[in-house]
């Protein structure tokens, strides 16, 4: 559990260098901010303003170039790859636009991968795994492979994968976005409803207004800076 | 324990691509198949050499009649034989030597019944056997008596007593050599081929004396066309060959720069040449076959590289969600062990057919023995661990970041 009075997230003028041809590309260019355990935050921007470089250095797949990241009190950059996978594995959920399940894999098996990583034996993760198909609706589908399911199970199915090992903050970049509006809003639901009724921090991209909406605070992104964070009224409650 | 779901998964990824795996295991099992194949054949080979050594007798020396020639030791043919039966006593009183026989070999027909059969007629004398280590297998041998006094008793050969009296026994039965009548005494035990390839039971054994009397008719009495002699030990074979040169040179009175009229040699030395001989053509077929080996161990490498490309995606998403480096690493090395160690089980079972089948169609004797199986395990696991290596730590040290990114 978080410490009080300690935010579960704080970065400290985070900046992020990409090589490029000539010199580097500034992604980041010096972000402070902090985020609550939680919290459920919408990070919005134009395309190319630094928002998934930001997840990513969030979600531990990365590393800043400067600045500092603190989660949960302790200090990313002295963590090691090992130390970070661990982290991933089990304080992490991870959802990606483009869903990222493992197409040879059923769904059942995809959603017990990160048990796998954390050492867990292989009735014990299918048990876990079923149990967390079950929670978003997909129970009966766990023997599909994600070839057979449609855009909006896939995601539920992502969404069961970063659930599997009860993270305490889901990280979703453009979650939305493959996704209509339907199907959308039935994913947008159902994250609302995590936060609000397992109290798991969510952090979610988007550039879709209305997707944005479902949150209680909002942080624009420009050009590698945080223009605007506000806190904002929970639309769909 | 982690290790056995990456079993699975490497299990899993190998069945989801079976024609991938099977064409990347094509080359191992070609080449552990090869292997076992070129051993078994090799070391067939060689234990037939080893047979053929030990049906030969120990610490032997041949003493030929003649001069060695320029091209080895041949002995001048057609030449009345140097050597004689008091040659033989003299060498067999050697201190080296522990028996000596004088040997007069020929060929003739052998008549029982209304049965013919061509066959090599050797006269010696008792000693023949015991320089020969060449056990009865019913009867008994001829005795110094017997040669005294030129008896016309014969000792035959195992494929002789079949071809002549099959079922029958053949003991106190007279046969005709060369149309002299002789009384069969003993049947020698088989000792099959020799290292030349000659049956060695397709023989009959004839006092010298009566050889010389009755088959051969040689106006040369009392002499003989070799003498086979037997060390006493094989470390004084070195001793013994020089006595035996010694005393024939004083024998024979060959004076100091002039040449020998006979030729020692020892068998057991060229027996030893032939064998480590067989043994180095065998482990050059090994060698070859071993080549194949690694040309299939870059296969599996070169399909683990691309492998790993391919699934660059899916390398990201398990880092994503919390694979350790060491677990990515793990992941392909088991895959790339695995594919090597299938293509070797696969591999054995085609080489030991192949071996088998060499056997039935080809007659050559082959013999798979555990150390080639072993070996061929043994060899494949480390080409998994050493081509499956440098692809698995390259999937191991990608980026998360942009691995997820590739399509
Ligand atoms: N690996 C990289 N190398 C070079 N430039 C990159 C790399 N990743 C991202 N960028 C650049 O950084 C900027 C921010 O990218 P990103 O964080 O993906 O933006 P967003 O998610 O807000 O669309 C973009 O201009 C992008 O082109
Ligand atoms: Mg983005």
């Amino acid at each position: 559990m978080a410490q009080p009075g300690k935010p579960l997230i704080e970065v400290v003028n985070l900046e992020k260098d990409y090589p490029t041809g000539g010199g580097v590309f500034q992604a980041l260019r010096g972000v402070s901010l902090s985020i609550a355990a939680g919290e459920f935050v919408a990070i919005m921007g134009a395309s190319g303003s630094g928002k998934s470089t930001f997840m990513n250095l969030l979600g531990c797949l990365d590393r800043p170039t400067r600045g500092s990241y603190h989660l949960d009190g302790q200090d990313v950059s002295r963590l090691s790859s090992d130390q970070l996978a661990a982290l991933r594995n089990r304080e992490i959920g991870f959802v990606f636009q483009g869903f990222n399940l493992l197409p040879k894999l059923t769904a059942l098996d995809n959603v017990a991968l990160p048990l796998m990583y954390a050492g867990m034996g292989r009735m014990a993760r299918r048990k876990q795994a079923q149990a967390t198909l079950d929670r978003v609706g997909l129970g009966e589908r766990s023997h599909h492979t994600p070839l057979q399911l449609s855009g909006g199970q896939q995601q539920r199915v992502a969404i069961a994968r970063a659930l599997a090992s009860r993270p305490r903050i889901i990280f979703a970049d453009e979650p939305t976005g493959n996704l209509d509006s339907e199907t959308s809003r039935q994913v947008m639901d159902f994250f609302s409803q995590l936060n609000r009724e397992e109290g798991i921090t969510l952090v979610l991209v988007t550039h879709e207004a209305d997707i944005a909406a479902y949150a209680r605070r909002r942080i624009r992104f420009q050009d590698g800076r945080v223009v605007e964070d506000v806190a904002q009224v929970e639309a769909a409650a | 324990m982690i290790f056995a779901s990456l079993f699975e998964t490497a299990w899993h990824a190998l069945v989801t691509h079976r024609m991938r795996s099977f064409l990347t295991m094509l080359g191992m099992m070609i080449g552990v198949a090869a292997v076992i194949l070129m051993l078994a054949i090799g070391q067939g080979a060689q234990a037939m050499v080893r047979d053929s050594i030990e049906s030969m007798g120990s610490n032997l020396f041949i003493i030929m009649s003649g001069a060695t020639t320029a091209g080895g030791a041949r002995v001048a043919g057609g030449m009345a034989p140097t050597l004689t039966f008091d040659d033989a006593n003299a060498i067999r009183e050697l201190d080296d030597i522990a028996a000596a026989a004088p040997v007069s070999p020929g060929s003739a027909q052998l008549i029982f019944g209304g049965i013919n059969w061509s066959t090599s007629v050797f006269g010696t004398t008792p000693d023949y056997a015991v320089v020969r280590d060449w056990p009865m297998a019913s009867g008994s041998f001829f005795s110094e008596a017997d040669v005294r006094s030129g008896a016309r008793v014969t000792v035959i050969g195992a494929v002789v007593a079949r071809e002549l009296f099959g079922d029958e026994d053949p003991i106190g039965k007279i046969i005709r050599i060369r149309q002299a009548p002789f009384e069969v005494i003993g049947v020698l035990a088989s000792k099959g081929q020799s290292l030349d390839g000659r049956d060695q039971d397709d023989t009959v054994m004839v006092p010298i004396s009566s050889a010389q009397q009755k088959i051969f008719s040689s106006s040369l009495r009392n002499r003989a066309r070799m003498i086979m002699a037997q060390a006493v030990s094989e470390k004084r074979m070195d001793t013994a060959e020089s006595a035996i040169n010694e005393l024939l040179r004083n024998r024979h009175r060959i004076g100091v720069g002039q040449e020998d009229d006979f030729t020692v040699r020892n068998l057991t030395a060229i027996a030893e040449a032939a064998a480590s001989t067989t043994r180095i053509m065998s482990l050059l077929l090994g060698a070859i076959a071993a080549i194949s080996l690694v040309v299939g161990g870059i296969g599996i490498m070169n399909i683990m590289l691309v492998s790993v490309t391919e699934r660059t995606r899916e390398i990201g998403i398990r880092m994503a969600i919390g694979a350790r480096r060491r677990d990515v690493l793990w992941q392909f090395l088991i895959e790339a062990l695995t594919l090597s160690l299938i293509g070797c089980a696969i591999g054995l079972l085609l080489g030991i057919g192949g071996a088998w089948l060499v056997e039935r169609l080809a007659g050559l004797p082959v013999a798979v023995t555990p150390a080639s199986v072993l070996m061929a395990v043994g060899v494949s696991f480390l080409i998994g661990v050493f081509f499956g290596f440098y692809p698995a730590r390259r999937a191991a040290g990608l980026d998360p970041i942009e691995a997820l990114r590739s399509q």
